[in-house]
């Protein structure tokens, strides 16, 4: 197997590593722009998602919200973007990227929250009313921890996504892991050295993002695993 | 303005698309060829594993944890982890697309035979139905609405991912949108993106429409639950 031992030989040299086109800055790169826009979607995603839930209203919507979004392709909403950001100035790169992501990253958080709060029993509702709690309190103390396993579920499945369709912006111009992959596959044959760093490395994080937020998830909802049995 | 010279203020150039119906029309080929073989295959790998799986339950947690990794590995990687190996091409992206499909495929189709009643299982055993009857004539039917919807989330999922398989050098609608991206022109991105999206919900709402024709006792049930 020569292509291993040459992807062997690229990882290995000391340049691969450091610089602005290094690993290092590569994957910094790709780690903030999942931060940026895991964290901008969540908070536009889960409080709509809590104050809608929790009235029972629009309950359609949420269902169509994930089946549209299943359908737009991620590839397709960043190349959208793309053009958009180009004339409104943003640039390449960082915005186009970012802005497809948080639009990638929404509605998994928001569904996930959303039937995790409407699906609270109602006699529990109920019941949590009969004990005497205000309205701010059945969400807080009732709602919330029962639908947390559902939502963080769903942070899980739009920051997995986000991390994994962040690759797809060195087709844009951002310098991330999938840049290795980019412009590895333009070089053809000499290319594929890279090709199998990159695709390796953003596999590695995104295994690692997803192990991290399942632990995460299990540490907070301690009471799901007793269920299990 | 625009920053695109030859899009001419407009973000929807449509003397290009008229110029371009045969390029659509093969592009739209494409995309179900790649949808259909990845499906179909797909479909086969999972139902034999999803059978394996209901038939010896510890072979459930391992293949649906390999079929999870799969499905976690984000799809340029898996391209480039399969392009040393299978090159640029079809075999390339099928060998992708079918991966994805499988961790969705075999949990619908364990959970819909799942839900079989067990009394229902017990009735055709005693009626004298040998294994593979009994899950032809009845587990199959019984399971088929959550089967339907297996389908049709794999299918949806796939038709956005074959896009992607434009930067090995296939892509259906993924190659228009690549061309637009590699000539800044938006015209082509926008027109693969909303073909995509049709030819998504077209499939979606045929999908609903057969699981509807092949479960007619279900429609019956409801309107029984409603009358009475």
């Amino acid at each position: 197997m020569s292509l291993l031992a040459d992807a062997w030989d690229f990882v290995t040299q000391s340049g691969t590593w450091t610089g602005d086109r290094g690993i290092l800055a590569r994957a910094r790169a790709h780690v903030w722009i999942s931060i940026v826009a895991s964290s901008i979607a969540a908070l536009i995603a889960l409080p709509s998602a809590v104050v809608l839930a929790h009235r029972r209203i629009a309950p359609i919507v949420s269902v169509a919200i994930v089946n549209i979004a299943r359908a737009i392709p991620s590839f397709a909403l960043i190349a959208l973007v793309f053009p958009v950001s180009l004339q409104f100035g943003f640039g390449l790169g960082f915005w186009p990227t970012c802005i497809a992501l948080i639009a990638l990253g929404i509605p998994p958080m928001f569904a996930n929250t959303y039937a995790g709060i409407a699906g609270t029993p109602s006699a529990v509702v109920e019941a949590a009313r009969g004990l005497g709690m205000r309205d701010s309190e059945v969400l807080r103390r009732v709602e919330l921890p029962t639908a947390l396993p559902l939502l963080m579920n769903g942070v899980r499945i739009s920051v997995v996504q986000i991390v994994a369709t962040a690759t797809l912006g060195a087709i844009v111009g951002y310098e991330c892991l999938g840049s290795f992959i980019v412009a590895g596959l333009a070089r053809g044959q000499s290319g594929q050295p890279a090709v199998l760093t990159g695709a390796v490395l953003v596999a590695l994080l995104a295994f690692a993002i997803d192990g991290l937020l399942a632990g995460t998830t299990t540490r907070l909802t301690p009471w799901t695993r007793r269920r299990r049995t | 303005m625009s920053v695109f010279a030859n899009s001419a203020d407009s973000f929807v150039w449509w003397s290009w698309v008229d110029g371009h119906w045969t390029e659509i029309g093969d592009r739209t080929v494409e995309h179900i060829v790649l949808t259909v073989i990845a499906v179909s295959v797909g479909f086969v790998v999972s139902s034999i594993l999803a059978l394996i799986s209901v038939r010896y339950r510890w072979t459930y947690t391992p293949i649906t944890a390999i079929g999870s990794i799969l499905y976690t590995i984000p799809s340029l990687a898996l391209f480039g982890l399969l392009v040393p190996i299978t090159g640029l091409g079809m075999l390339t992206a099928e060998i992708a697309l079918v991966s994805y499909t499988i961790l969705i495929l075999v949990r619908t189709i364990v959970t819909g035979l799942d839900g079989v009643p067990h009394e229902v299982r017990e009735a055709a055993d005693a009626m004298g139905y040998t294994h593979r009857a009994r899950l032809l004539l009845v587990d199959l039917p019984l399971a088929l609405p959550t089967i339907v919807s297996g389908l049709r989330i794999a299918t949806v999922t796939v038709i956005g991912l074959v896009t992607v398989t434009a930067l090995i050098g296939n892509g259906g609608y993924g190659a228009l949108i690549d061309d637009g991206l590699s000539r800044s022109f938006s015209t082509p991105i926008v027109v693969g993106t909303v073909l995509s999206v049709a030819l998504a919900v077209v499939v979606d709402v045929a999908f609903a429409l057969v699981g509807r024709a092949l479960t007619p006792w279900q429609r019956h049930a409801t309107n029984r639950a409603v009358a009475s």
